[in-house]
């Protein structure tokens, strides 16, 4: 009952984790992915991408920059140039 | 015969090389674990940009408009060979192997008629490939100032090349490294680059798929950042390669610098023994001329 969100950068695996769902700044806006999404394949701006763990959380912010999100039968995958912090 | 003096002077000069090939290949072992576990972690990011690339130019190829990047210039007269090399040596073959093979494709290339240039990463490549193609050198790419090349070296190897490709210096990219295979073995590997050659075409049941903004969009975006990771995954074999020969060769030394030792010493032994004797002899000889 829970979303698989990838963030991978060049360099590392940054998150690998089941998460309630995740907005993500796409270049057409912002759209938030929960379990079960249609399958997206969608070029993201610079700006934040927000987690939040379990329903009603406070969201997580990580700074991302230049990437791409794919939405697909396993998840979310959001690949990113850089990763700040 | 080298007087003892002389033979004590070579023993102490090759004990010293011997610590420095020592301590060179320590170094290279640690690193290579670091350039290992580098090259470990940028997998993934390689992976799924790859199957996104796949399902992707699986659609767009053969259409109108394709990207050039993808498409090629429609010509495949001008060659760039773009060589990565590291900066330091006291790694074995490891920077001649990956020269060789790059120049080996140039001859081929000019064989057939084509022009070639070359695009140098790192230090050690320049000077044989300046002694054998003196004008045929498009640019260096300068890495001597940082430790470890990375993503950020990429991006500016990727945006040159870009840069040069769109102005129409080149058809045709290939990118010369070594790859990894053990300590033992890196094998010098030669991939074009430019145009893109399209990956296998995976599954196109995937139709559902959305797209934002479109496919054609999407794929111009992602091209220079597919290009990016496959400069990027290079360096980081070239660096795994580099410090995997670098161990090895520096073993050899070690190993030839102690039976250099070992043999210095029996020398060594030998004629202060003979010194010894000769000095006896001299000593008796006197005695009975009493």
């Amino acid at each position: 009952m829970a979303l698989h969100f990838e963030l991978v950068t060049p360099a590392r695996l940054v998150r690998s984790e089941d998460v309630y769902m995740v907005v993500v700044p796409g270049t057409e806006g912002e759209f938030g992915v929960l379990e079960g999404h249609a399958p997206v394949m969608s070029t993201i701006r610079d700006g934040a991408v927000q987690i939040y763990r379990t329903e009603g959380a406070a969201p997580e912010s990580i700074e991302v920059r230049g990437g791409f999100a794919e939405v697909g039968a396993n998840g979310l995958t959001v690949l990113a140039e850089h990763v700040e912090g | 015969m080298a007087s003892l003096k002389e033979l004590k002077g070579r023993i102490n000069s090759v004990k010293s090389t011997q610590k420095i090939t020592k301590a060179k290949q320590m170094v290279a072992a640690a690193k290579l674990r670091k350039a290992q576990a580098a090259a470990e972690a940028a997998r993934p990011y390689a992976t799924r940009l790859n199957a996104v690339m796949a399902s992707l130019a699986g659609r767009v190829i053969g259409r109108e408009g394709a990207p050039k990047l993808l498409a090629g210039t429609g010509k495949d007269q001008r060659h760039m060979l773009v060589v990565a090399n590291s900066d330091k040596g006291l790694a074995g073959a490891f920077n001649s192997n990956i020269v060789r093979a790059a120049l080996l494709k140039a001859k081929e290339l000019r064989a057939e008629g084509k022009d070639v240039d070359f695009y140098l990463v790192g230090r050690k490549g320049r000077a044989p490939i300046r002694r054998a193609y003196p004008n045929n050198i498009a640019q260096m790419f300068d890495t001597t100032e940082v430790r470890e090349p990375g993503y950020a070296e990429a991006e500016r190897i990727v945006a040159e090349l870009m840069e040069m490709f769109q102005a129409g210096k080149f058809d045709v990219a290939h990118l010369f490294y070594s790859t990894f295979k053990s300590a033992l073995t890196q094998d010098p590997t030669r991939v074009q680059i430019i145009p893109v050659p399209a990956p296998e075409v995976a599954d196109t049941s995937t139709a559902a798929v959305e797209y934002e903004p479109d496919e054609e969009e999407i794929l111009a975006e992602l091209l220079p950042r597919y290009l990016k990771t496959q400069v990027f995954g290079a360096l980081l074999e070239n660096q795994a390669s580099e410090q995997g020969a670098s161990m090895t060769a520096m073993d050899n030394a070690t190993r030839n610098a102690g039976e250099l030792i070992q043999k210095l010493t029996i020398q060594y032994n030998r004629s202060r023994q003979a010194a010894i004797t000769t000095e006896l002899i001299e000593i008796i000889a006197g005695a009975e001329a009493l």
